[in-house]
């Protein structure tokens, strides 16, 4: 039997609510209680237990959609049989029935129960005898018959007709002071609510071209979508400028031949040792750049303004600014300048998996010396990065290409890097920034020389 | 200042010997590990060790008596687990978690006398448990179904309160009419079995202390000697903020200033939980009440449902507590002392189960309570006005068509 899970409010009066990650997929056996699916809502970021053993039928919300709540997201074949009368169940069926033909995600999508789906009980006919005459109580008192009616249907059949329709006060308000009739609106909120766009809207069209008015719903005036600022990207905004205006920044450049480096990452994928990590050119700006900051302890440093000390530290807490799903994060490899290529190799792979997936612990993500920016994941050949808080430098690392490039006075096709390093110039002077970056970019050209440092 | 506890503030004769912000800080936490202030009767690697004050109290505490124990922390993990779950999948409004509290909970709940009178706040699903009320009772304040459906009287187990510190004047102002009405301090002679004395035990949080209900509670009882166990749950977190923004003073020193005895228990360890509730009981059934315990434990999962602990609180710290397991140390010491071998885990294990499994099926099929319901228990007697609106409301509802003809989906509240 097919049984459907519908979105859950999970804190106390949430509307709606992402789907982040499925944990199954179609054709997987699940259990009761068996988490399947993390949800971010606007509250916390939340795993679901599934509330059906079965097998998983269809997955009804794409990952990175926001889904009201009610909606279903998963349906799940129980081994349990349909009920004989599908009496009560028939409404809900034929809505997925019609779903299932339209097309699977586009239908189910903002299908919660509330958009139009609030129904009441329709009330006895006025015209029928009123089935119970006010009951006489115990005290001999009679319930006052000229009690106003306070569920009128006429209000309910024909919202139009007298009373303003559904909206928050805060909409009210805001209608109020923009001279909005609500009246004249049409809500696209949930169950014919009025809501902040419907009136922003039309105070918009009213103000542009006064003379239509009330045309239907216009959401997309000026193509414009806001979102509401939050989360990671709060975080990400606030540590940017705290850096930007606290850490003089200064960045310098560097195009580097990586030909030989390349070289060396295919022979070493081909070995045993290798077999099971993920090699990446990133794994050797890694090396590089512990290798380097032993020599230019400066930009493994931070500036404590408080104490009014500059910190070196002994080891690398190495970052990598990693691209997520929720935003920008940058979990650490810790101690890295003590691993081997292959260790650095295997943390990153698994530092960046862990981090798409959401799961990096919030320890993981504080306590970092330095921090690398992969920018040629998205074929960029460099930027001018802004320092990670409490950090000395940083690099960025751009996309890794054939270009042309002087060999011994001939033009040549080689294999080229642009490295970019942004340094605190508070405690990294030009002389050590430029010497680190350098001793990286001869790391790269030959990494051979790594065996002479 | 070499034992921050020593430390009474006061007006320093030299400056500089008032201990620094970190030294009262640490002061909060210091008795968690291995200091002589903290009472601990099973270490979390599941050594029982000896208390001098309070061995006495946990001396009866046979294999069979902390098997139950052991039984009754596991069943009540469960079924807050189970709950939890539920909240997940949209089958309760809310729920607050006891993980990590079940030492607190079951010790000082297995403490008490039949007797004895409890006022709990919203987290005490495990001393309820040991109140006899079954834990499918609780589901209907969660489903918001019910303002809580058992009976206080009956269960000596006040309902829920949310307002936070509440409790303590309700605690307060019973056990003071506890001890006018004469049921504190009797001699108990050959034959008595000790049950015309009485005790209340209120249960509250770090939090609370800073709520004025709180202090007001504890100024009452002081002054009359009520006799009330004041058990707080010292779970390190009011939502998101940390004792160190509740309190310069460890919490059960304050009991000191308001004149009665303060004790601070190893909150994960449940037969000094016991022992030291049965200890605070005993002075209070005497007529030496009220006295202050903090059980000093650690909220292992979030506030509620709806909040995420992660925004505010370092993964480690769960990580070291959960090295503190209260479950886990019974489970180390049973195996170790008492040669209980796999087969009764395994039958407890089945038996949470299956009650996670009865508790489930509970919260599905749970009805809606009858619509009259919420004006039956306003008054004990009776009164016109109730009697009026319930006859009012219900023919309000007699005026819509009969449930078969509805207008649209079923199952939209309205």
């Amino acid at each position: 039997m097919r049984r459907e899970f519908a979105m859950p409010d999970v804190g106390e009066g949430l509307t709606e609510a992402e789907v982040v990650t499925w944990h199954v997929a179609p054709g997987d056996t699940v259990t009761v209680n068996q988490v399947i699916v993390e949800i971010e809502t606007a509250k916390a970021a939340v795993e679901l237990p599934c509330p059906y053993a079965g097998t998983v039928g269809e997955l009804l919300v794409e990952p990175g959609r926001t889904v009201p709540v009610g909606a279903p997201i998963i349906a799940i074949e129980t081994a349990e049989a349909a009920p004989a009368q599908a009496a009560p169940a028939d409404e809900a069926g034929a809505k997925i029935g019609e779903a299932g033909k339209d097309g699977r995600i586009a239908t189910l999508v903002g299908y919660g129960p509330r958009p139009g789906s609030v129904q009441r009980r329709a009330r006895r006919s006025p015209s029928a005898p009123p089935a119970a005459p006010p009951p006489a109580v115990p005290n001999g008192r009679h319930v006052r018959p000229d009690l106003p009616d306070r569920g009128s249907p006429v209000a309910a059949e024909s919202p139009a007709a007298g009373p303003v329709p559904l909206a928050k006060p805060p909409v009210r308000k805001l209608a109020k002071d923009l001279g909005i009739d609500l009246r004249s609106l049409t809500g696209s909120g949930a169950g014919g609510v009025i809501t902040r766009e419907d009136v922003e809207a039309a105070a918009a069209t009213s103000a542009v071209e006064p003379a239509p008015p009330a045309s239907p719903a216009a959401p997309t005036v000026g193509g414009v979508r806001r979102e509401p600022i939050r989360g990671v990207r709060r975080a990400t905004a606030a540590a940017m400028v705290s850096s930007a205006f606290t850490a003089p920044h200064v960045t310098e450049f560097l195009a580097v031949d990586v030909t030989e480096t390349m070289a060396l990452r295919d022979r070493l994928r081909g070995t045993r040792e290798y077999a099971e990590v993920k090699l990446t050119p990133l794994a050797f700006v890694a090396k590089a750049v512990c290798l380097a900051a032993r020599r230019t302890p400066e930009v493994n440093a931070s500036w404590d303004e408080a104490a009014g000390e500059i910190v070196y530290y002994d080891r690398v807490q190495l970052g990598i600014a990693a691209a997520t799903p929720r935003g920008l994060i940058v979990p650490k490899v810790r101690d890295a300048d003590t691993l081997t290529l292959r260790e650095l190799a295997a943390a990153l792979g698994e530092l960046t998996a862990t981090a798409r997936s959401g799961r990096t612990p919030p320890a993981d993500l504080v306590g970092g010396t330095f921090t690398i920016t992969n920018v040629g994941v998205f074929g960029v050949d460099t930027g001018t990065p802004i320092l990670n808080p409490g950090e000395a430098a940083i690099l960025a690392v751009g996309a890794i290409k054939p270009s042309p490039w002087v060999v011994d006075g001939e033009l040549a096709v080689r294999t080229v890097c642009q490295l970019a390093l942004s340094f605190d110039h508070r405690l990294v002077d030009g002389e050590q920034g430029s010497r680190f970056l350098a001793d990286i970019g001869a790391l790269l050209t030959d990494p051979g020389l790594a065996l002479t440092w | 200042m070499s034992d921050p506890h020593d430390w009474a503030p006061s007006v320093p004769a030299v400056p500089d010997k008032r201990p620094s912000r970190e030294h009262v800080l640490a002061a909060l936490k210091a008795t968690d590990e291995g200091d002589p202030n903290l009472v601990q009767l099973l270490t979390p690697e599941g050594e029982r060790v000896s208390d001098p004050r309070f061995d006495h109290f946990a001396g009866d505490v046979d294999s069979a008596a902390l098997q139950e124990l052991y039984r009754d922390m596991v069943l009540v993990r469960r079924f807050d687990r189970e709950a939890n779950a539920l909240q997940r999948q949209g089958q309760l409004g809310i729920w607050v978690p006891l993980l990590g509290q079940e030492a607190a909970q079951i010790g000082a709940g297995r403490a008490m006398q039949p007797q004895d009178m409890v006022f709990p706040s919203y987290r005490e699903h495990g001393v309820a448990w040991t109140r006899g009320i079954d834990p499918t009772e609780l589901l209907g304040i969660f489903r918001g179904t019910d303002h809580g459906g058992w009976d206080p009287l009956a269960t000596r187990f006040h309902l829920y309160t949310i307002v936070i510190g509440n409790q303590c004047l309700n605690a307060t102002g019973y056990a003071m009419g506890q001890r006018f009405e004469g049921r504190v301090g009797n001699a108990v002679g050959a034959g008595d079995d000790g049950s015309m004395n009485e005790a209340t035990v209120c249960f509250f949080g770090d939090g609370a202390t800073s709520q004025g209900d709180v202090h007001e509670g504890f100024v009452w009882a002081a002054v009359y000697d009520a006799p009330v166990v004041f058990y707080c749950q010292n779970n390190q977190w009011a939502i998101s903020e940390p004792t160190e923004r509740q309190s310069r003073v460890p919490l059960y020193k304050r009991a000191a200033g308001y004149g009665f005895p303060g004790v601070r228990v190893d909150g994960n360890d449940v037969l000094a939980c016991l022992a030291v509730t049965r200890w605070a009981l005993e002075e209070c059934r005497t007529g030496n009440g009220p006295v202050l315990v903090e059980a000093f434990t650690y909220r292992m999962d979030a506030h509620t449902t709806s909040d995420d602990p992660s925004r505010y609180r370092l993964a480690d710290e769960l990580e070291l507590w959960k090295l503190k397991d209260p479950i886990e140390r019974v489970r180390v010491n049973l195996v170790r002392e008492h040669a209980v071998g796999q087969e009764f885990f395994a039958d407890v294990q089945a038996e949470s189960d299956a009650l996670a499994a009865r508790f489930r099926e509970h919260c599905l099929q749970m009805p809606p309570p009858a619509p009259d319901r919420m004006f039956a228990n306003v008054y004990a007697e009776g009164s016109p006005t109730i009697d009026a609106q319930r006859a009012e409301y219900l023919a309000y509802l007699e005026s819509f068509e009969p449930e078969g003809s509805l207008a649209g989906a079923g199952g939209e509240g309205v």
